[in-house]
This record gives C-alpha cells, sequence and structure tokens, in this order.
C-alpha cells in the first residue's frame, strides 16, 4: 500500500515506538511493563514499517534475521538462569550488582533479571517479527 | 539440588539455540546429537539422586513454595525424563539418515530440541499454570515440526492437530482458574491439601472433569483422539516416531499426575467416567487400526488403543492397577518409537508407507524384519516382551476387583493387535513387493544404514530387556505406585513442612 501520509507518518512513528519499546522494558523492573509488552511494541514499529513499504524493506532496516534474534534471546534469557549457578543459587535466581554503593547509598543496582528481560524481549521481538514476515510475503 | 533438576529442561534449550544458529552448517546436526546425549547423562544422574532420596524438589528462582515454581521429580516423573532423554536421542540419530539440509536450514533441530525441553518441563513441574506452558511450548513446537517443509498434506494435517489442542488449552486454562479461585493455589503439593478444605464439591468435580477432558484431548482418549490419526502419518517419520513416543503420554501422564495428586476425593464419580473411556479408547483405536492400509496410519491407532491400557490402570485405582499404568507407560514409549522408526526404514527401501505398495521385506530385508518382529510382539503382548508383563499386570489388576468385562476387553483388544501386526507382516514383509524393487538393508549408504539401524536395535533390546528382566521394572513400577497413592512424601519434599 502506498500512502503519503503513512509514509511520513511512520518515519515518526517508528523511532518513536522503538525508543517507547525500551522505556517499557527497562520500567518494567519495578512498575508494570517488562520484557514482553517492550518486545511487542517494538515489533509494532517494525509491523507499520511493513505496512508503510515493504517486507523486505523492513528486513534490510532490521539487517538482522528475527528469528535468529528470537533464538538469541532464549539463549540470553537461559545465560541469566544460569548466572544463579555461578554465586551457588538456584536456577533464575536474581543476582545484584550495586554500582558505586556506598554508606547507606544503594548506588546504581543491576540485576540478572535485567538480563533475562532483555533475553524476553529480544525473543518477543524477533518471533513476532518472523511470523509477521513470513505471512506479509506469503500474500 | 535444584540445578539437577533444570538440567534436564536448561540442557535442550541451550542445544535448541546453539543448533539453530548453526544451522546452515553440518555442526548444527552435531549439536543436536551432542545435547541429546548429555541430556541422557543428566537425567540418569537426577534419576541416581531420586532413588536415593525418593523425592527431590527444588525452588526455582529461590522463592519458597508454593509461591514461587517448584520442580519436582519422584519415581514416576524421574523415569519419564530418563525414558524421553532415550527417545530423544535415538530420533536424533535417526534424523541423521532421513532429514534433508531443506528442513536442517529451517531450523528443524532447534525445534525438536526446544520439543524435548517441553517435555521434560512437563515431567518435572510442581505447578499447575507451569505445566500449561509447558504444553503451549510443546504444542508451539510440535506445530511447527508438524507443517515444515508446507506440503500440502501436512498443512492439512497440522491445521487438525492444532485446532484440536487448541480447544483442550482452553479447557485446561478456564479449569486452572477456576481451581485458583476456589483454593488460592495452583501450585500441586499445595492443591493436594487445599482441596480438601473446599466445601462446594461439585464445583470441584465438574473442574476435575475439564482437567479430564483437557489432559483426553492430550492422551487421545475416546471420543477426543481424531487430532491424532488425521495428523501423525504426514511429518517426515523421525518426527511422527517422537511425537508417537511422546506427546500422547504428556498428556496420560497429566491425567495420572492431577487423577492420584488433586482430584482423588470424588474417585466414585471421575475415576468410573475413567474407566469407560479407557475401555472406549482401546476398542476404538484397535478398530481403527483393522481398517486401516497404511503402516503409518495402522500405528497411530495403536497409539489410540494402548492409551486405553494406561488409563484404564489409572481408573482401577488401586496398587497394581497404577504398577500397570506406570509400566505400560515406559514400555509403549519405547515399542511404538520403534515401531515408526522401522516402517520409516521399510519407506526407505520399499518406497511407500502403503501396505499395498510394500513387499519383500521378509526375503530381502531379514534383519529389518526381525527387529520389526520384537516391537509388534511387545506391542501385542507377547512374552517374555515387555508388552507382557504390562498387560499382564493391567489386566490383573482390573481381574482382582472383579471386573470380567473390563479384563475380557482388554484381552480380545490384545487379541486384534495381533491381527493388525499380521496384517502388517502379510502385506509388507512376507508377499513379493508388487513393483518388483527388492528393498534391500545393504543398498542405503553405510553411514545412512548405522543411523537409521542403530535406533532400531538399541530400542528393540532394550524391550527385550525390560521383558527378560522385569523384576526391578516391576518393582520400580510399584514404589511408584505406591508414591502415587500416598503423596505424603512428595507434599512433604516440596512444601519443606509436615501436612
Amino acid at each position: 500500500m502506498q500512502s503519503l501520509i503513512l509514509t511520513t507518518a511512520t518515519r515518526l512513528l517508528v523511532a518513536l515506538l522503538l525508543v517507547f519499546s525500551i522505556y517499557a522494558l527497562l520500567r518494567g523492573h519495578n512498575l508494570p511493563g517488562g520484557g514482553f509488552i517492550g518486545g511487542l511494541i517494538g515489533a509494532t514499529g517494525f509491523i507499520l514499517y511493513v505496512i508503510a513499504t515493504s517486507v523486505s524493506d523492513a528486513r534490510s532496516a532490521l539487517r538482522a534475521d528475527p528469528a535468529n534474534i528470537a533464538m538469541l534471546g532464549v539463549g540470553i534469557a537461559a545465560f541469566s538462569g544460569i548466572m544463579g549457578a555461578f554465586a551457588g543459587d538456584a536456577f533464575l535466581t536474581g543476582q545484584w550488582l550495586f554500582l558505586f554503593a556506598a554508606e547507606g547509598e544503594k548506588g546504581l543496582p543491576l540485576s540478572s533479571v535485567l538480563v533475562f528481560d532483555v533475553g524476553v524481549y529480544l525473543a518477543v521481538f524477533g518471533g513476532i517479527l518472523t511470523l509477521v514476515f513470513a505471512m506479509e510475503e506469503e500474500i | 539440588m535444584s540445578w539437577i533438576l533444570v538440567n534436564p529442561i536448561l540442557i535442550p534449550l541451550v542445544t535448541a539455540v546453539l543448533a539453530y544458529l548453526f544451522r546452515t552448517s553440518p555442526a548444527g546436526r552435531w549439536i543436536s546429537v551432542a545435547g541429546t546425549v548429555v541430556l541422557l547423562f543428566a537425567s540418569l544422574i537426577m534419576m541416581g539422586e531420586v532413588l536415593e532420596h525418593g523425592v527431590i524438589a527444588g525452588q526455582m528462582s529461590n522463592w519458597q513454595a508454593p509461591f514461587g515454581i517448584t520442580l519436582v521429580a519422584d519415581y514416576l516423573g524421574g523415569v519419564m525424563v530418563v525414558i524421553t532423554a532415550i527417545t530423544a536421542m535415538a530420533t536424533v540419530i535417526y534424523t541423521l539418515a532421513e532429514i534433508p539440509e531443506r528442513l536442517e536450514r529451517l531450523g528443524f533441530h532447534a525445534l525438536l530440541q526446544v520439543l524435548v525441553a517441553a517435555v521434560c518441563g512437563a515431567f518435572l513441574t510442581g505447578d499447575l499454570f507451569n505445566l500449561y506452558v509447558w504444553f503451549e511450548v510443546m504444542l508451539i513446537s510440535s506445530f511447527g515440526l508438524l507443517v515444515l517443509g508446507g506440503s500440502k498434506e501436512q498443512l492439512d494435517g497440522g491445521i487438525k492437530y492444532v485446532t484440536l489442542n487448541l480447544v483442550s488449552t482452553i479447557m485446561f486454562l478456564s479449569g486452572i482458574g477456576l481451581l485458583y479461585g476456589i483454593t488460592g493455589t495452583l501450585n500441586m503439593a499445595d492443591l493436594h491439601l487445599a482441596v480438601r478444605e473446599v466445601e462446594n464439591t461439585g464445583l470441584l468435580t465438574t473442574i476435575a472433569v475439564m482437567f479430564m477432558v483437557a489432559f483426553g484431548v492430550k492422551a487421545a482418549l475416546f471420543p477426543l483422539f481424531f487430532w491424532l490419526p488425521a495428523s501423525y502419518h504426514t511429518p517426515p517419520v523421525a518426527v511422527s516416531a517422537i511425537f508417537a513416543g511422546l506427546l500422547t503420554k504428556v498428556g496420560v501422564y497429566a491425567l495420572i499426575r492431577s487423577f492420584t495428586l488433586i482430584f482423588d476425593q470424588d474417585v466414585a464419580f471421575t475415576h468410573t467416567i475413567l474407566l469407560w473411556l479407557a475401555v472406549a479408547t482401546m476398542v476404538t483405536g484397535v478398530l481403527g487400526a483393522a481398517a486401516m492400509n497404511d503402516f503409518r496410519r495402522i500405528l497411530s491407532f495403536h497409539i489410540i488403543s494402548q492409551i486405553g491400557y494406561m488409563v484404564l490402570g489409572l481408573a482401577l485405582f488401586t496398587p497394581l492397577g497404577l504398577v500397570g499404568a506406570v509400566f505400560y507407560l515406559v514400555h509403549h514409549i519405547i515399542v511404538k518409537a520403534n515401531l515408526f522408526f522401522v516402517a520409516g526404514v521399510a519407506k526407505r527401501i520399499g518406497g511407500s508407507t502403503d501396505l499395498s505398495r510394500l513387499g519383500g521385506l521378509y526375503a530381502h530385508a531379514p534383519v529389518l524384519a526381525f527387529l520389526f518382529l520384537i516391537p509388534a510382539f511387545s506391542l501385542a503382548g507377547f512374552p517374555p516382551l515387555s508388552g507382557f508383563w504390562a498387560k499382564y499386570v493391567v489386566v490383573k489388576a482390573a481381574l482382582d476387583l472383579e471386573m470380567w468385562f473390563v479384563a475380557g476387553v482388554s484381552l480380545a483388544v490384545g487379541l486384534l493387535t495381533i491381527y493388525s501386526m499380521t496384517k502388517i507382516w502379510g502385506a509388507a514383509f512376507w508377499p513379493k513387493h508388487p513393483d518388483g524393487i527388492k528393498p534391500r538393508l545393504g543398498d542405503l549408504p553405510a553411514g545412512e544404514r548405522v543411523a537409521l539401524m542403530a535406533p532400531i536395535v538399541g530400542l528393540a533390546v532394550l524391550t527385550c530387556i525390560i521383558g527378560l528382566f522385569p523384576e526391578p521394572f516391576v518393582h520400580f513400577a510399584e514404589t511408584s505406585a505406591e508414591q502415587l497413592l500416598d503423596p505424603t512424601a512428595y507434599v512433604t519434599t516440596v512444601l519443606g513442612v509436615q501436612p
């Protein structure tokens, strides 16, 4: 479908959606949000791009094969679970690193929970796009 | 403890990721083979722990039960994981000679490994919602395997498969919702205690029947089995074999687990339904098989008929009945996967799975004929093979309860099983090939011959071992039946307190 309004608006919206998807991913740490919904929002951006242009354009804009992204996501999520082993904890136990922590100050808390969320984000993002690209190409 | 329990899920999952990233090079398929070997070792280590402690449990991410996700392995769960690993290894070796590079490039091995991970997850989880998740993962990956390559026939089978299974999923999820509504927990061990506090037992029985329908579809119980014969003959043989071996058994396992651990307060009602469903399943399955004229279709209908025996063992709800159910479960996975492997080799050298277009296998491939007879006789229940003991125990359990009719039907079904095995023998092995082909194993390239025959020989040897030395296996099944009927150890291990 060729529509000047859609293609012009898409340029703006895709960037916004992708930024918002990262925001949702990071927000999910303590508030509603997270990897799953973030991945869905991110995929929406590229789906919009497919509708406005074509699958081949969207594929080249994405650069990587979406199925590879999805499997990488599964790998990252599995790895974040394995991180618990290094500390001798159970599978998927959250591992925390407090950067610049001082007396009475938590500093910047980094955790394997976030790594897991990033894995989920990539798995959902890649999985949805694999399906959508395949269906659009069939039609 | 928890890592020993996670390994059987984690190993195939990591293998899937690696196999997918290397899917375009030969390395991918060897990663897949190596993954299943590691899985077998991990599951044996886990089994060793189970034999030592009885029941082992691990709390994922350190959230204590009943709030976190618990992985549990008792005798039944443990042996199912071991047998899954064996079947997975046999299948992956078989695929080396069967799956074309085209399918490997599409990610065949990754899907197969995800399926194995999901099956292991379903056997190990101690949480109903987690079980639902594993069922979904299993459904998605098996649908992918069914339609991969995308021939018209495959899509036809795949759509029927996924549609009917989605109905089961909806039933399962609604049942979970209702159960959570009245008990406030989904941890299976906690549920065992919580359902005793429920006052509205009528609703509880309704929920039990919903679970029965949901798992009944998965297990291919009468009258919910239509998806199975519609789809199992379409994909590559290795895929049919692992489906035939494992998928329906996950349904049976879920039935056994939920109707011993959770829904055991109205046995007179629920287990009577199960009893008659089991009888109907046995009969329709074996009659369906008698009407078929294709190697793989006959075998597909026989899965249904054999599912009847396992559910019968559960429905009798006596220690001996459950011993039979557990023994049957293990025996059937080995034998059925093996028969599908044989069908695959027959197709490879004889050119078809249609019985009217096969022949001459006995004259030109006597080794294959012999290797067909072992699982075929075992399926029909000939002594001294594993199937004899499995059938014997189930029938004995029925006779002990003086259910003459049920026992008689299961014996008659055994007889009819022999009939369809002789039909395959009489059409594919004995007469000359209608097209004059001489199906010889020797005509296959040496590497492929090894990859095709090794799993068949290995599984046949297992059948013989179980058949000739049944003592330790029966004893094992007795212990797991005790654990199922008295889940105190299970509950204590999971919750960490005396109930």
